[in-house]
């Protein structure tokens, strides 16, 4: 039987879908708001790398935060435990903490009053800085207090300073936006999947059912597809858990950083540290579990001659970290490269109405990146499952080549001696 | 100069998806029985060369 749609349906699946798509816009134009400067210019790079990077709160609509709690610990004053809405939004510093885009920040400068200290406001200002020998502008921040300018640390990071951080004169420890979001795909994911467990073990040789069903293609998908043929029929079971809690915890994870609203809206995988964890995971896991064998063909490989051994055993040796490596920046510029793609189309809206200007501009940006914004949406659906699927399948075959026994060579040289008899 | 050298990489991973799609859909036609083996290998391989781009957009990004 064939199962009839009606037209409308599909009307209304396209209208929640751009309306799903535009709901960060809101957002965004509430934030601008937010900065009390109404002057201020529409700044898209700085709007997007605000919007991928992490925060100290959840902002949810204009004037509506949700608060997160903060551990900061700075080696000249020691812990400071406190919820990110003492801050005020920026209108008030905490023993030399002050919050700036959403972000924990320090006034460096011990002068700094200690305790609680009001803040006229937080001033952007564009200097010219010597970086690897070459002039270039960077933007500093300066908190104002009682009329005189305190220059503000960057947020503490350990992604390198690739987002705007990097490692300063204190460190944020804090449940932020990512960390948040990552603990709850963690017991979202943990709730599930003891309930499936328990419906596997009460469904013993049945069909499945309720949400055991649903599961159950991922399973078999993973299990028959990516780790059997990948580390082989005779180790595959023993690391299939693994290679189940990546697939699982990156999707959920994915698909979080694809809401724009309250418990998604974080770019948890999109984060260097994250899958900088996730990697090194894969890096143990894999080099732990090799055998003679594969470190034979790392050091030492059979069978070529030894002027190819001395160029071809660092090249191996450097391909132990370069695997990880390549997992690593794949996830976080795959999942990255999505949302600044996601943001600038919605930024197209703020570009061509010249800031609430030009109504009719606001309209064809609207139109345009609405649009687009929909499509890439659904897009970013597929690339949230398929970089699931290839993480955990390249940690797969990492896995297989290191647990891979040396018959094949043995099987090859059997074959060679047979040959020779002949 | 980041964003020239991004869509310099972009090209050439552009240029490698092409040849693995088409590759593909030609290793398709002719054994269509091994459809599922060759769907994986090519969303793997299709996904190794995006790597490399993906690596010059973050490259980009630092460059600025």
């Amino acid at each position: 039987m064939k199962l009839k749609i009606p037209p409308f349906c599909n009307i209304v699946f396209l209208f929640s879908l751009i309306l799903w798509s535009l709901t960060p816009l809101q957002a965004q134009e509430s934030e601008h708001h937010a900065g009390g400067e109404a002057a201020e210019t529409y700044d898209p790079v700085g709007t997007v790398m605000e919007h991928i990077a992490d925060a100290n709160e959840f902002h949810v609509w204009s004037g509506i935060h949700i608060p997160l709690p903060c551990f900061l610990y700075a080696p000249s004053q020691g812990w400071s435990f406190f919820s990110s809405s003492i801050f005020e939004h920026g209108h008030k510093a905490i023993d030399g903490y002050v919050i700036n885009e959403g972000r924990v920040n320090r006034v460096a400068d011990p002068a700094f009053p200690k305790g609680e200290a009001h803040l006229e406001g937080i001033v952007r200002k564009v200097e010219k800085k010597l970086l690897k020998g070459k002039e270039k502008e960077v933007d500093v921040f300066y908190a104002v207090h009682e009329g005189q300018e305190w220059l503000l640390d960057k947020p503490s990071t350990l992604d390198g300073g690739m987002l705007g951080g990097g490692i300063t004169s204190f460190y944020d420890f804090s449940i932020t936006k990512n960390v948040f979001t990552m603990l709850l795909a963690a017991l979202l994911l943990i709730v599930l999947f003891t309930t499936v467990s328990r419906a596997y073990v009460k469904n013993a040789g049945k069909a499945p059912s309720g949400i055991q069903s649903f599961f159950e293609p991922f399973f078999v998908f993973i299990r028959d597809e990516v780790a059997r043929p990948n580390i082989g029929e005779k180790h595959y079971e023993r690391f299939l858990p693994f290679i189940m809690t990546l697939f699982f915890f990156i999707l959920f994870c994915n698909l979080f950083g694809l809401l724009p609203f309250f418990p998604g809206g974080s770019n948890v995988t999109g984060n260097l540290g994250v899958t900088l964890v996730l990697a090194v995971f894969t890096f143990i896991i894999v080099n732990i579990n090799g055998n003679g064998h594969y470190w034979q063909h790392i050091f030492w490989m059979p069978g070529i001659p030894a002027w190819v051994k001395i160029i071809l055993t660092p090249v191996e040796v450097l391909g132990l970290i370069i695997k990880p490596f390549s997992l690593m920046i794949r996830l976080f510029a795959n999942i990255s490269a999505g949302h600044i793609i996601i943001l600038s189309l919605i930024g197209l809206v703020f570009l061509f109405g010249q800031n609430g200007a030009n109504f009719a501009g606001a309209g064809a940006g609207l139109v345009i990146g609405g649009l687009f914004t929909a499509f890439m949406n659904l897009i970013e659906l597929l690339v949230a499952f398929l970089q699931a699927f290839i993480f955990a399948m390249l940690t797969a075959s990492y896995i297989g080549a290191a647990v891979e026994e040396g018959h094949h060579d043995h099987a090859h040289d059997q074959h060679h001696e047979e040959a020779q008899a002949h | 100069m980041g964003a020239i050298g991004a869509g310099i990489a972009a090209l050439g991973a552009g240029i490698g998806v092409g040849l693995i799609g088409s590759r593909a859909m030609d290793a398709i036609a002719r054994q269509p029985e091994a459809v599922n083996d060759i769907r994986a290998s090519m969303i793997l391989t299709a996904a190794l060369v995006e790597g490399a781009a993906l690596f010059a957009i973050v490259v980009g990004l630092l460059a600025g």
